[in-house]
């Protein structure tokens, strides 16, 4: 029996992407020069509130080398509308506050945008702002969202009539039923920061106008170019031909890149005012007064449980801040709220949420979009629960883990399209057994003492989760092959470094039995793609993945038809191998794929062969059925110093499932990076703003990212539960390292200072509130 | 009337010259005026590496130096370290190998990071946390430096040690030319 | 982020540089850039006038001259990290600047730069302090030389006028055997010290202390030396409840909360890690491997 085709799912194969990254060849947008390129700078709102009452722009007009100081009645000409449609439909939203493409007459945070100079250079246009007369009358300032709520709180915008932007519940059961019966109920209030995406590569956007067509290109730093034309052709009053988005090498997304910024409307309006093309690139301090964020949870919460530590009910309210506009609807709270059930039955949930208005940058998901705090606040519970009953907490999971022959599982809770949440596959226990088993859960009381002999203080720790991967309604890829005999997949997938390119070369390569590095992948072109939506919700693998796998399939069928009848062989004894299609083991007897792909191509005149439509190609638009659920389960050690409050993470191990994989390496990757990114959340990462609204930590010295020597290694463990909701199984995997990680090292810090009675809530943990704490709970070691 | 300074310089072995203002940085003048646009810029204020070269054989942060600063200098930028015959440096072809990039914007200031890791160490092992803490100098988001780390150790632990690809200043430390 | 305009002097000679320092009011000076280029970046700082004097002659190397280390103020600080003769002789410093930045800050940032910018979590700072440094400041109106600790006069700021240059650090040595120990606690793995302390120490041959000197970092503006403790150790055996002692010294300092330390946390990061630093150093002036 002849060898089967070479199989590349399942392979590490190595990337395509790395070649040109690694020789400094990559092309990010700050990377395209155009002639006559000028550049951009923005005057940003120096208050976190106020009456814009006048700018004087004539000092900064005179500047040599100014080409324009542009402010929002001078865009307004070119502008279809005043404000910038963005908001994604939410009911629960009292109102909708999308912003203005540069501050019309209220600022609403520090950073927003007033004014853009068009310069000859970026020095140059900066010496402008410098003199632009800006006159703002400083208006009272929300930020915090608990004051915000406050009846006699000042509005965080004139044009609404209070703060509470919108107020929902994820509700289902006798919640208050089940805690009369119960046996146990421990409370408590979590303060939960969560940091911002960070992409090393700030925004960025090039624009080009070419009068002559009205052809507007942009090249955008975006996990979104479908989005970005979508926003521009509607803003800008141009037709779809007349507006190509490009996302070229994008360095790094997170979430922030999803979101439509104003800025990248004011770039691309200023290149048809100037005349010229126009390139603005944020800087790190643009980037931390200006580009969306995640910030603030206070969830007031209480769990019940029966007398064997069995989940009765989950009551309590959450309070969001959710920043000056509304780009992103509830999403984020949303997902916090139902992604709390994770893996464990929960007979009766009542969670009020509560989202304000604050004159801070908005807040939109980054990274894990809300889901590491609901899995916070419910491992937190569980770690409360198992010392009010006595179990171990490892146990007290287990006990309330749903079970492999409950799946798939539907909980009572709707996701964000309306349908049912309901969980897939996988095996939730045999997931937490194994990461015990890794990490050697039951031997750690032994290290334990071993360091303790040592002087030294380590504990252990564990979360478990869910998440709700490969979001909707679509996504589309087609696959061509020309008579070059080149295999061109082509998407509405965009790629900020997950692998996008390799992941679907690797999808194409397994069904048209051709290395992934002679298919060429080409994402984040609106022209190359008629639709498209990107990268969001840890959906690619599922819906482009799926997409690029059906097309293919189309694809080859047509090469078995009509290679069936230039071989005279039935299909079944055709194979497709190293980009011929041949007889099944007889090397060398068929056709390269680019003959029949010449073939199909017709000559003028000619009949194309006989019932084949033209051309090899094929294109999907993939609807996934709803949600797949990733889960998983990480167990941490962490040694803490109780002298200084600082923590060392020490062992770090991962268990997870996210269905059948297509490249292993970059799904590790993806979780280490997840995970090293839920560290920041759990220990470091902290965006700080003054009483008044102003920034506090606006750079990499103030605000901490994980860096090479506090990361730990993480061993990781993968088990594939393939999901029956899509044909290639796969399930989600980008986001979903940060989701457990700030419970899991919380559950360590605490048990390691379990005999100082130290209690972790807030996030984060960082070494001057553990010394808090410890403080607090009377400071010395016993 | 803005100054402008003539100042020539060695970048990945050939001779530059400018004419520049004083408060452009090197990494403006290599990825705007040269076209070097591998070096990366993530923050400016010299924390995130994304902009490292090697600058007389020495790491610097390109954004904290003027480009008048590296007048008469030899500058190695990430465009220089593959062979010239097009096969990349042991590191580069590691840091693939290992999955140590993924959206690859630190990357090429990770490279010289390590590249002047490796001179350093003329040969002699590193244990992976003083090779962490080697390179925390550079930020990168998306690995979680796992793959990073297993690429260089596996490079930096593998025997002798490549040549660095600059010039290095003499040991007993003349200092800045 | 880009630098406001400004003019740059390059000088070579120590004359040319006081007279471009005589002559021109708003400039500021530029050694390694490390931490002046940031506040240039991010227009904080916008001299007209940049005085770049890493290539004047002379005002680098390090050089031993009977007891005194002399260190020039444009020695990068890798090359004095690094430096056999650093090393041999006032280990501390060594020590301290292995958490000064990254490597790549180090290979630019020089020493003087870094005692002149006056952060007031700098580690070299703090070696300065308990070092009884010693620095020469020049300018055209002549060389004067003042001890460390009348070097702060405020955040940021410094008793070097504006016509003036720090040339040169001298670091009185310490007797051969002496023991050395710096201990710091940063937020985040290498960064940042929130506070940081340093001791000397060196014993008379019946093991009481003959000197020793500590000094601690971050509480305030600038760092102190923990002079209570220094006369509590003179000519006693530094036993446990005496280095517990010094710590409780330590704490006493005047320290002012901070975005990341609040004032109680400081303090007691100030005892913890005066304890420790004074630890390493008795340990290695016994000649003892206990760090």
């Amino acid at each position: 029996m002849s060898a089967p085709a070479c199989t590349w799912l399942g392979r590490s194969v190595p990337r395509l992407e790395d070649g040109p990254l690694l020789r400094g060849l990559g092309r990010f947008v700050d990377d395209i020069r155009l002639p006559g390129l000028l550049h951009g700078a923005f005057l940003r709102s120096p208050h976190a509130h106020g009456r814009l009452t006048a700018i004087d722009a004539a000092a900064a007009e005179a500047l040599p080398g100014v080409h324009g100081v542009l402010t929002y009645g001078d865009l307004r000409r070119v502008l279809t509308c005043d404000r910038i449609p963005l908001a994604m439909p939410a009911g629960a939203i009292r109102f909708d506050v999308d912003p203005f493409v540069l501050a019309r007459d209220e600022v609403c945070h520090v950073g927003e945008p007033v004014a853009l100079v068009v310069a000859e250079s970026r020095a140059v246009a900066e010496d402008a702002l410098a003199l632009i007369g800006l006159e703002i009358e400083p208006l009272p300032a929300v930020v915090d969202p608990r004051a915000g709520l406050a009846p006699d709180a000042p509005r965080a915008r004139l044009d609404c009539p209070d703060n509470r932007v919108a107020a929902t519940e994820a509700a289902y059961g006798d919640v208050d039923r089940a805690f009369a019966g119960a046996a146990h109920v421990v409370r408590e209030a979590f303060n939960l920061h969560k940091g911002g995406g960070h992409s090393i590569e700030p925004r960025g956007v090039v624009a080009r106008f070419d009068q002559a067509e009205r052809l507007l290109t942009v090249w955008d730093s975006t996990q979104m170019p479908h989005q970005a034309k979508r926003a521009l052709v509607r803003t800008l009053g141009l037709a779809e031909h007349q507006v190509r988005v490009v996302a070229p090498d994008v360095g790094g997304g997170f979430g922030p890149k999803f979101v439509f910024h104003p800025e990248e409307l004011a770039v691309a309006a200023a290149a048809m005012i100037v005349g010229r093309p126009v390139k603005w690139i944020e800087d790190r301090l643009e980037s931390f007064t200006a580009t969306v964020q995640e910030r603030d949870q206070h969830w007031t919460i209480e769990a019940a449980c029966d007398a064997e530590g069995r989940l009765l009910g989950i009551r309590g309210d959450l309070v969001h801040d959710h920043g000056a506009y509304t780009p992103y609807g509830v999403a984020l709270p949303y997902n916090s709220a139902t992604n709390l059930l994770g893996p464990y039955r929960l007979p009766a949930y009542r969670l009020a949420i509560s989202l304000c208005l604050t004159n801070l940058v908005p807040a939109t998901p980054t990274r894990g979009a809300g889901r590491p705090q609901g899995t916070y606040v419910m491992e937190r519970l569980l770690d409360r629960l198992a010392e009010r009953t006595g179990l171990d907490r490892a146990e007290i999971r287990r006990r309330n883990l749903i079970t492999p022959d409950q799946m798939p599982y539907r909980t009572p809770l709707r996701t964000r399209d309306g349908k049912a949440m309901t969980y897939d596959s996988g095996d939730y226990v045999e997931c937490q057994r194994r990461a015990l088993a890794l990490a050697g859960w039951d031997g750690f009381e032994a290290r334990r003492a071993a360091a303790r002999r040592e002087g030294r203080w380590l504990g252990i720790g564990l979360a478990n989760y869910v998440e709700g991967s490969g979001r909707g309604p679509f996504e589309s890829a087609a696959v061509r092959v020309g008579p070059s005999g080149t295999v061109v997949v082509t998407t509405g997938a965009t790629a900020q470094g997950q692998g996008t390119v390799t992941m679907l070369a690797q999808v194409v390569a397994e069904v048209l039995g051709i290395a992934p590095e002679r298919i060429a992948v080409v994402a984040g072109d609106t022209n190359a793609s008629a639709l498209g939506l990107g990268a969001f919700a840890s959906r690619q693998a599922v819906t482009a993945g799926n997409a690029a796998h059906a097309a293919a399939l189309a694809v080859r069928a047509k090469i078995l038809q009509v290679a069936s009848a230039w071989l005279e062989a039935s299909p079944a004894d055709l194979e497709l191998v190293d980009g011929r299609v041949q007889v099944k083991g007889v090397p060398g007897s068929g056709r390269a794929l680019g003959e029949v792909a010449d073939a199909l191509a017709g000559a003028p005149g000619l009949a194309l062969p006989a019932g084949v439509a033209p051309g090899l190609a094929a294109g999907v638009d993939f609807e996934p059925e709803g949600l797949t659920y990733c889960n998983g389960t990480h167990v941490v050690e962490a040694e803490v110093d109780p002298d200084t409050g600082t923590v060392a993470i020490t062992r770090y191990t991962v268990v997870h499932d996210c269905g059948r994989l297509i490249n292993p390496m970059m799904v590790e990757g993806q979780i280490v990076g997840g995970v090293v990114h839920g560290i920041g959340s759990a220990l470091y990462e902290r965006m700080l703003y003054a009483e008044d609204g102003q920034p506090q930590t606006g750079t990499y010295a103030d605000y901490l990212l994980p860096t090479a020597d506090v990361a730990p290694r993480i061993a990781i463990h993968h088990m594939e539960s393939p999901s029956p909701l899509n044909p290639l199984g796969v399930k989600g995997a980008g986001e979903s390292g940060t989701i457990a990680a700030p419970a899991a090292v919380a559950s360590a810090v605490e048990d390691a200072l379990r005999p100082f009675g130290v209690r972790v809530a807030d996030l984060p943990i960082t070494a001057a509130r553990l010394h808090g704490l410890l403080a607090a709970a009377g400071g010395a070691a016993p | 009337m803005t100054e402008r300074r003539s100042m020539r310089l060695t970048v990945n072995g050939a001779v530059r010259t400018a004419q520049v203002e004083p408060r452009l940085n090197l990494a403006d003048l290599l990825r705007h005026e040269f076209g070097l646009t591998g070096t990366h810029v993530g923050c400016e204020h010299g924390v995130c590496g994304a902009c490292t070269v090697l600058l007389d054989g020495a790491t610097a942060r390109s954004c904290l130096t003027f480009a008048v600063q590296a007048d008469g200098c030899a500058v190695t930028t990430i465009e220089g370290v593959a062979d010239p015959d097009g096969a990349l440096h042991p590191i580069q072809a590691a840091l693939a190998r290992h999955h140590g990039l993924q959206c690859g914007y630190c990357t090429p200031g990770i490279v010289m990071t390590l590249l002047e890791l490796q001179h350093d160490l003329d040969g002699a092992p590193i244990d992976e946390p003083a090779l962490r803490r080697a390179f925390a100098g550079n930020l990168c988001r998306c690995t979680g430096y796992q793959g990073i780390v297993d690429a260089a150790l596996s490079v930096l632990n593998a025997g002798a040690a490549e040549p660095c690809p600059s010039p290095r200043p003499d040991p007993a430390g003349k200092g800045h030319a | 982020m880009k630098p406001a305009p400004f003019s740059y002097h390059a000088p070579t000679t120590r004359a040319d540089l006081l007279a471009l320092l005589a002559a021109h009011d708003d400039c500021r000076l530029l050694a390694g850039g490390q931490s002046l280029v940031p506040l240039l970046n991010l227009r904080l700082a916008g001299p007209a006038h940049l005085i770049d004097i890493t290539r004047v002659a002379g005002l680098d190397g390090i050089a031993r001259d009977g007891e005194v280390l002399r260190i020039g103020a444009t020695t990068r600080q890798r090359r004095a990290e690094r430096s056999p003769l650093v090393r041999a002789a006032f280990p501390l410093l060594s020590d301290a600047l292995a958490h000064v930045g990254h490597v790549a800050t180090r290979n630019r940032g020089t020493i003087g730069g870094s005692l002149a910018h006056m952060d007031p979590t700098a580690e070299l700072s703090v070696v300065a302090l308990v070092a009884d440094a010693t620095l020469t400041i020049e300018s055209a109106r002549g060389a004067r030389t003042i001890p460390f600790v009348a070097l702060p006069t405020g955040p940021l700021a410094t008793a070097i006028a504006p016509d003036e240059v720090l040339t040169r650090i001298d670091l009185p040595l310490w007797p051969e055997g002496h023991g050395w120990g710096f201990a710091e606690v940063t937020r985040r793995g290498e960064g940042f010290a929130v506070v940081s302390a340093a001791a000397l120490v060196a014993l008379a041959p019946d093991g009481t202390c003959a000197r020793a000197a500590l000094a601690v970092g971050g509480l305030v503006a600038a760092p102190a030396r923990v002079g209570e403790a220094e006369a509590l150790l003179a000519r006693r055996v530094p036993r446990d409840d005496r280095i517990a002692a010094a710590g409780e010294a330590a704490a006493r300092l005047p320290a002012e909360s901070d975005l990341y330390g609040p004032e109680a946390y400081k303090r007691h990061l100030a005892r913890v890690l005066t304890v420790r630093a004074l630890r390493q150093a008795v340990d290695r002036a016994r000649g003892g491997v206990r760090d």
